[in-house]
């Protein structure tokens, strides 16, 4: 499991994970899940059409991410994306399928874009993993306190000088660099799900920014190992795996919600409980 | 120890020049007139109540102020005193946080010091003091670690505020903040935004659709009708003459027991289009609870 062309797998994977882990975790905050759904999906049908002109696949994957993520970013709405997304997504599937009807070869390397192919990574694709990897994480640094200003008060931070449509155009672009980086290792339908699942495990589990990244990129992990050994062992599709598991994180993380809510009924209420039924809303905002 | 960091504030004298000034400012939207040569002052340290019925275009004169609208015509001008203090603060309209957010109150309160940064921002005392005091000055401490989102409206309201405090600006603006406040509430959130403008020395601009519960602390105030706007002490503004003047037909001002109803008549049997309330008393009229 740990020989030779199994390192670059784990390599990749992880790397895959973190990525994932770390942008996932602004996906889930801002809630941007359709987008991150859109782009990759975009992005298959770069990689599609790329092999039909026989140019690297690569190139038309991130070629097409970052042009559905300034689509999607540029013609969005106070911040609300669904409906440009769905037009990206159903314009770009079509354009896909398109390009695959043209191509005169058999097509399994697209079925692996889709659904990845995670233990048949090679060498060469390790370097062009880690340079993006690198890209996007350090693009998550330098917009992480814009980001969370952004995400949780966009009326506030534009008073403040914040471009808001700047910084979701900026994090789009950052969230297709990371889907070009990842798509090749664990596909399309996969990247989705791991951006999602962990890092909403993450915030229902910690309060804090820094901490829930943390614990994204650590449930991205070990989703990612649990499914590969398992996948190696069974011969089991890493799709099924890594789906369910982000499920079951998912799951895990609304139960902590759930038991945290029932310990303490009300969070707000401190030593003074005179003093808790201040400020109360008429309209009983509160649940 | 955070107290030094109040009383340096506190000992910084107040001019008496003007911190914010509109002047003339009309704004126009889609061929409709929102804002017709509206023109006011705020000076340093003063609580101003910038009041209007629903549409007369409070929170458009507030997006100017912002610079988030442009003016057609007019200009708004501010003042820095300088010294590490930003412009303005500003606390808007019914912000409801998700309660699955992942930022505690505290983290929120930290954001409106240094937000619009680029990069992670270390953690370092002076900050931590900062936000603790913020947090104290807002009566939040007692829930500082709690989850944002898991907070009431009013408890969220507040940690908004100290978001926008801890910047350190010379002028807060608030979008209604007491809408959807009971009677009791909004007292006690004027009461603290009164003291906080005191103690650190913040000018205050609130807008709000009742002035009654703003009446014991406004310095000034901005009556807005119609996309025009009146401005001045509240003896000067709300009198019969000077509301006639700006709603362009009579309008009463009547007093009851410490509190002022503005009781203005249907604007079409008046003769003219400026009101556009065609109610026959409007929202002033509160119940006395």
């Amino acid at each position: 499991m740990f020989s030779g062309f199994m390192i670059d797998t784990w390599l990749a994977a992880s790397m895959v994970a973190i990525v994932a882990g770390v942008v996932g975790f602004f996906v889930v905050l801002r809630g941007s899940a359709f987008a991150a759904h859109a782009i990759p999906q975009g992005a298959f049908a770069g990689a599609a059409g790329a092999d039909l002109i026989g140019v690297n696949p690569l190139l038309g994957l991130g070629v097409f991410a970052v042009a559905s993520a300034l689509g999607i970013g540029s013609l969005s709405r106070r911040g609300r994306h669904d409906v440009v997304a769905a037009l990206v997504l159903v314009l770009l599937l079509g354009l896909g399928s398109l390009f695959v009807s043209w191509n005169t070869e058999y097509g399994s390397e697209l079925f692996a874009l889709l659904f990845g192919e995670v233990l048949g990574v090679n060498n060469s694709q390790l370097p062009p993993t880690m340079i993006l990897a690198a890209v996007s994480l350090i693009a998550i640094g330098v917009l992480f306190r814009p980001l969370l200003l952004a995400s949780t008060v966009p009326d506030v931070a534009a008073a403040r000088g914040l471009s808001v449509g700047r910084v979701d155009l900026a994090f789009l672009v950052v969230v297709a660099l990371a889907t070009t980086m990842t798509l090749p290792v664990v596909g399309a339908l996969l990247i989705f799900s791991l951006m999602i699942g962990p890092p909403a495990a993450a915030r229902s589990i910690v309060a804090r920014p820094l901490a829930g990244i943390g614990l994204s990129v650590g449930i991205s992990l070990l989703t990612l190992w649990i499914s590969i050994a398992a996948a190696y062992h069974w011969n089991l599709p890493v799709g099924f795996l890594v789906g369910t598991l982000s499920g079951v994180a998912y799951g895990v993380g609304r139960g902590w919600t759930w038991a945290r809510r029932r310990s303490r009924p009300t969070t707000s209420s401190g030593p003074a409980p005179a003093e808790s039924g201040r400020l109360r809303l008429t309209d009983g905002l509160r649940d | 120890m955070t107290q030094s960091v109040v009383d340096d504030v506190a000992r910084r004298a107040c001019g008496s020049e003007a911190l914010l000034s509109v002047s003339g400012v009309d704004v126009r939207l889609g061929g409709r007139t929102i804002l017709d040569q509206v023109g006011f002052e705020v000076r340093p340290g003063e609580f101003t109540g910038l009041i209007g019925s629903n549409g007369a275009g409070k929170t458009t004169l507030l997006r100017v102020i912002l610079g988030l609208q442009r003016p057609t015509r007019g200009s708004v001008r501010l003042t820095r005193t300088g010294r590490g203090r930003s412009g303005i603060g500003y606390v808007p309209q019914k912000v409801l946080l998700e309660p699955d957010v992942p930022l505690r109150a505290r983290d929120v309160v930290g954001l409106g010091m240094d937000g619009h940064r680029f990069g992670i921002g270390l953690p370092s005392r002076r900050r931590r003091l900062l936000v603790d005091e913020m947090l104290a000055a807002v009566d939040a401490s007692r829930f500082a670690n709690a989850r944002v989102g898991e907070l009431s409206g009013g408890e969220q309201q507040r940690i908004l505020i100290a978001h926008a405090l801890v910047s350190r600006p010379d002028l807060l603006l608030l979008d209604e903040p007491l809408a959807n406040l009971d009677l009791g509430s909004a007292h006690e959130v004027v009461g603290l935004l009164a003291r906080i403008a005191r103690e650190q020395q913040i000018a205050i601009l609130l807008s709000a659709h009742e002035m009654n519960p703003l009446l014991p602390v406004m310095d000034r105030i901005v009556y807005l009708a119609g996309g025009r706007a009146a401005s001045g002490t509240t003896e000067e503004v709300i009198t019969t003459p000077v509301l006639s003047r700006l709603y362009g037909h009579r309008v009463d001002v009547i007093h009851v027991h410490g509190r002022v109803l503005v009781v203005v008549g249907d604007s079409e049997t008046a003769g003219d289009s400026v009101g556009d309330i065609g109610r026959e008393i409007n929202s002033d009229v509160d119940v006395v609870g």
